[in-house]
């Protein structure tokens, strides 16, 4: 069953299975550099520095009993019709700042010169661009695949918003908006309030899915547009309670990725279906 | 404790004890001038200021700098490039000067190497307001903080080594003049402000004697600093253009950014010593040692590194822009055309186009000619270091410019100078002038052992007379 779902999904998405993306170690442009690094620095630092690596990249998250869960998004751009209520759900459960869009929706035109709109949550890449430049390891992948910001490092250098492409981060500018007690820690999972002087991000909801819930966007959605789901069960659902497996509905609809040519390879999937430009040169593998 | 200096009588110097050169390089170490307390009580004034408007801003937040989420990097960041830029011009006068042999660099070396010395930590300081959460800096002198795959750790450790090294070079030319000064002090009416000198001088000059061994020795491993410096300042420009051009921004993804960056460095650097120079030889009567000659020579070397920076600023430009894709070129045409134009252009007239006419023409390629050429062009080279910030880091990324309306269009972010930033640039910028004032109470502001050194040479070899 395994076998079956990742040869489909490698056919369409060479870097979506799980497995090998978390555990294997893929040649990008940034894991070279860190090789270069690794090569140039003497033995004593060398211990020094797998050990901060390993921290960024194994942090202390519950993992739930059963194969890892690895999230992804499915966004029907075909669906949305810019009502911007994912946005505003997001800022009310994570006490955010009016400008502080961690789920953004953008209006885009199409090839004919219409509007269309696009919702853009963080991409939870597999190979991220923000999380090789932060000097202190404040940035980190979770064993489930979700990029997150430890904001008890964080100094704030904002180094990470110029190295990531999609524009995803917003920085705490000022003193966060107060927030009462949350049912969950302050932790990365769920960094409520925000920290000021610190880098902030979407989370897809990271400390509410452990017990089955959605991410307040997807839930708060009229229009069905945002599903969410495990690559490794290739299930998601929408808050209007639809269920698709994933493979087979990102190869009917012809799913893409966002700026596919940067090589960070998202997890966040949209169906196209305005004549969007795709801005890509690839055929989309 | 016995004094270990030898008297200058028994080394053969003793012609040199009361010269008029020595009278010159100490006398600001002995008489306080009469506009020195207040010039340091006012600038001090300015640094307190800029001082409290940091406080300000860690209160509340840096929103107040005028940052936003469109506008992430700035202020900070270009004043971090331009400080530590202006600190060039301390190693290429001095090392590149001496490596090249060039004997009239000899009265100028120690103002420049403590320009480099001041602007250098000042530059440093930046990194401390650019900082969201300063609370937290200690995570990067902490290793098991380090990510060592991240750019700003990259400069940090390159910004720490120029700094170590910067001192080294300062210190090391020091030693003689700091036991000249020892000696000179020996016959002063010992008061509370020579008794400090004395001890300081004794602390700086160690068990220097200079004997001909020690001098050799001493003048082998100034040569292998110069040598070493060369490459540290080169790598130190480099690596900070790394935090920018490492990233897949258009506009900082650019591989000529370090060779810019460095250019950039060294002409801004020469610009700033001319200045300080032109003030020291005015405010502690040096007219005898540095004569126009000086600034004219100085003056065309800042002009080569201008022309080059021109050369690199239009390769870059015509070729991103040329290419008509949605980052690169809608951000060449941002800069030259659209809301970054007028910047850019004061950069093109007063850091290009007004130093180059200045010095190409004799009658302007005057002392006064050198200094206004060099303000124009430490004002333009921040300017310049603003346009290479700012504009990337405003760039829409999710919104291709391309896509509505051509290259000028787009949603892009803006940034807005406050008080806050403006009032810790002016800070910064009158700690120059206070740090070297208050360097030059203490340490003589001519390599006196040099210039001896060199006249001695000209006296037995009939070579090039230092102040010509």
């Amino acid at each position: 069953m395994r076998k079956q779902y990742e040869k489909e999904a490698l056919v369409r998405h060479p870097k979506a299975s799980p497995d090998e993306s978390v555990a294997a170690v893929t040649i990008s442009r940034r894991g070279l550099l860190r090789a270069a690094a690794l090569g140039g620095i003497g033995v004593g630092v060398l211990g020094v520095m797998t050990e901060s690596l390993a921290a960024a990249s194994q942090p202390a998250t519950t993992t739930p009993t059963g194969p890892i869960k690895q999230w992804c998004m499915v966004i029907d751009l075909r669906l949305c019709n810019g009502c911007k209520l994912c946005t505003t759900a997001c800022q009310t459960a994570h006490y955010l700042h009016e400008d502080q869009t961690w789920m953004n929706v953008y209006t885009m035109q199409n090839a004919a010169g219409e509007d269309y709109f696009m919702p853009r949550p963080c991409m939870m890449c597999e190979d991220p661009a923000c999380v090789p430049v932060c000097p202190v390891g404040a940035n980190f992948r979770t064993p489930e695949g979700l990029t997150l910001v430890d904001q008890s490092k964080c100094i704030g250098t904002r180094i990470c918003m110029n190295a990531c492409p999609y524009d995803a981060r917003y920085f705490n500018w000022s003193e966060a908006i107060p927030a009462p007690r949350q049912p969950f820690k302050q932790e990365p999972e769920w960094p409520v309030p925000q920290v000021k002087g610190t880098v902030g991000k979407c989370i897809e909801c990271a400390a509410m899915l452990p017990s089955g819930q959605l991410p307040e966007c997807a839930t708060n959605c009229p229009m069905g547009v945002i599903y969410f789901g495990d690559l490794t069960s290739d299930v998601a659902v929408d808050g209007m309670g639809n269920t698709i497996k994933i493979s087979t509905y990102l190869a009917d609809n012809d799913a893409v990725v966002f700026k596919e040519e940067y090589g960070t390879h998202p997890r966040v999937y949209y169906i196209p279906g305005h004549g969007q430009d795709l801005n890509n040169n690839s055929s989309a593998s | 404790m016995t004094n270990v200096i030898v008297p200058a009588a028994k080394r053969g110097r003793g012609e040199h004890a009361n010269s008029e050169l020595r009278r010159v390089a100490l006398r600001p170490v002995l008489e306080t001038p009469r506009w020195w307390w207040p010039s340091v009580a006012t600038l001090s004034v300015v640094v307190v200021l800029g001082v409290v408007a940091w406080v300000y801003q860690v209160v509340n937040g840096l929103g107040t700098a005028g940052y936003n989420d469109g506008a992430f990097w700035a202020i900070y960041e270009a004043n971090l490039v331009t400080f530590i830029g202006v600190s060039y011009g301390g190693a290429v006068v001095s090392a590149i000067l001496r490596l090249t042999h060039a004997s009239w660099r000899a009265p100028l070396t120690r103002i420049a190497e403590a320009t480099a010395l001041v602007s250098l930590p000042i530059g440093m300081v930046f990194i401390i307001p650019h900082l969201g959460n300063p609370s937290k800096i200690w995570e990067l002198v902490w290793p098991t903080y380090w990510n060592l795959s991240s750019p700003i750790l990259w400069d940090f450790f390159a910004v720490s080594t120029y700094l170590l090294a910067t001192i080294v070079f300062f210190y090391l030319p020091l030693i003689p003049d700091a036991a000249i000064a020892l000696e000179r002090f020996d016959d002063v009416t010992p008061s509370v402000r020579v008794k400090v000198r004395r001890s300081l001088y004794r602390v700086l000059a160690g068990r220097y004697g200079d004997t001909p061994y020690e001098r050799r020795r001493l003048n082998g491993a100034i040569g292998v600093v110069a040598i070493m410096i060369i490459p540290m300042a080169v790598s130190v420009h480099s690596v900070l253009s790394f935090a920018f051009a490492s990233s897949s921004r258009a506009g900082y993804m650019e591989t000529i950014l370090p060779v810019y960056f460095v250019v950039a460095a060294l002409y801004s650097g020469v610009a700033l010593v001319v200045l300080t120079i032109a003030a020291s030889r005015k405010l502690f009567h040096l007219e005898a040692f540095i004569s126009p000659r000086h600034f004219v020579r100085l003056g065309f070397l800042m002009i080569a590194f201008g022309a080059a920076y021109l050369y690199l600023t239009f390769t870059e430009y015509l070729i991103d822009g040329y290419s008509g894709t949605a980052g690169a070129s809608a951000w060449v045409y941002q800069i030259v055309a659209g809301r970054y134009a007028i910047p850019f252009w004061i950069y093109f007239f007063a850091g290009g186009v007004v130093p180059i006419v200045i010095m190409m023409f004799r009658r302007f390629r005057t002392t006064s000619g050198v200094v206004i050429a060099s303000i124009f062009v430490v004002f333009a080279l921040w300017i310049k270091r603003l346009v290479i910030v700012v504009p990337p880091a405003t760039e829409p990324l999710v919104n291709s410019p391309l896509a509505k309306g051509g290259v000028l269009a787009g949603n892009w972010g803006t940034y807005h100078f406050t008080w806050v930033p403006i009032s810790i640039t002016v800070a910064a910028t009158a700690a120059i002038p206070l740090l070297l004032l208050v360097v030059f109470r203490f340490v003589p502001i001519l390599s006196i052992s040099e210039m001896e050194e060199l006249a001695e040479s000209e006296v037995t070899t009939g070579t090039q007379e230092v102040g010509a």
